[in-house]
């Protein structure tokens, strides 16, 4: 109960820090508040059971990403850019469209789903470190490979595009 | 688990949805990529959710992946957006328009 409680907390407080973040005027206060996103998404994922995978998005996310974010932000120097510039009337148009029908959907899954996807006690057995570290290097090997050479190639092209006047 | 299923599906779908808002309206480069993030992550979320609940570490296993796209695509698309503002000193995506006829 005291579980199913902070997790809805945190649902909260995701929903209105990634709200914000793209409602927000200023590159930087949507930079800090993505961080509030992901630090709150990791403590749903502690309490769905994914340990590592919360350590990863705080590790990943919160630290790494985020540091690029904010480095690229202050070294552009963007900051005071205007946040809500009028959009082209068809623009406008397509865009609530979409979201419309995107919210939609969300809707028709709340009023639809009639069966109760509650889940009998199960103890979760694939959560840690160990578990996953199993299936990456057995069954997923081929992938965590070519996640691997994906890095490299991400890193060639930064460098690539950072070092030249393209 | 802590919810049901579907608390976390239809939350994984709501902020899918304000990430594709924030693509949607918002003309700064860098605040679109910040989107796509939060679209990634929604997804994220749904699949941390199924493997909860099939208690299956094949989901966990595809988080993992993602994250890792997720790190190389903001290092190559910081570094474009950086190009782009040494060539046009912008971030106004409606401004970058070069190849518009």
């Amino acid at each position: 109960m005291l579980l199913s409680t902070l997790f809805y907390i945190s649902a909260i407080v995701m929903l209105a820090s990634a709200l914000a973040v793209v409602l927000s005027r200023n590159a930087v206060y949507s930079a800090i508040l993505l961080v509030l996103t992901f630090f709150s998404l990791a403590t749903m994922f502690l309490l769905l059971e994914a340990y590592f995978l919360a350590v990863l998005e705080v590790l990943v996310y919160a630290g790494a990403i985020m540091v690029l974010f904010l480095f690229v932000i202050m070294l552009l120097n963007t900051t005071r850019e205007e946040a809500m510039p009028k959009l082209i009337q068809l623009q406008k148009a397509a865009s609530l469209f979409l979201v419309v029908i995107f919210i939609f959907g969300i809707l028709l899954l709340i009023v639809g789903g009639t069966t109760e996807l509650h889940q009998a006690e199960v103890i979760s057995t694939v959560g840690s470190a160990r578990a996953l570290g199993t299936a990456l290097f057995t069954d997923y090997l081929l992938p965590f490979e070519a996640a691997s050479l994906l890095l490299l190639v991400a890193l060639i092209g930064t460098v690539y595009l950072a070092k030249r006047k393209i | 688990m802590v919810v049901p299923l579907e608390h976390v599906i239809i939350l994984s779908g709501i902020l899918f949805a304000i990430g594709v808002l924030g693509v949607l309206f918002r003309r700064n480069a860098l605040v679109i990529f910040m989107s796509i993030e939060i679209m990634l992550n929604a997804v994220n979320l749904a699949l941390v959710g199924f493997s909860r609940y099939y208690n299956s570490v094949d989901g966990q296993v595809f988080v993992f992946l993602v994250m890792t796209l997720a790190a190389a695509e903001v290092a190559v698309g910081l570094a474009i957006i950086v190009a782009l503002f040494r060539n046009k000193q912008t971030v106004n995506v409606d401004e970058i328009n070069l190849m518009k006829g």
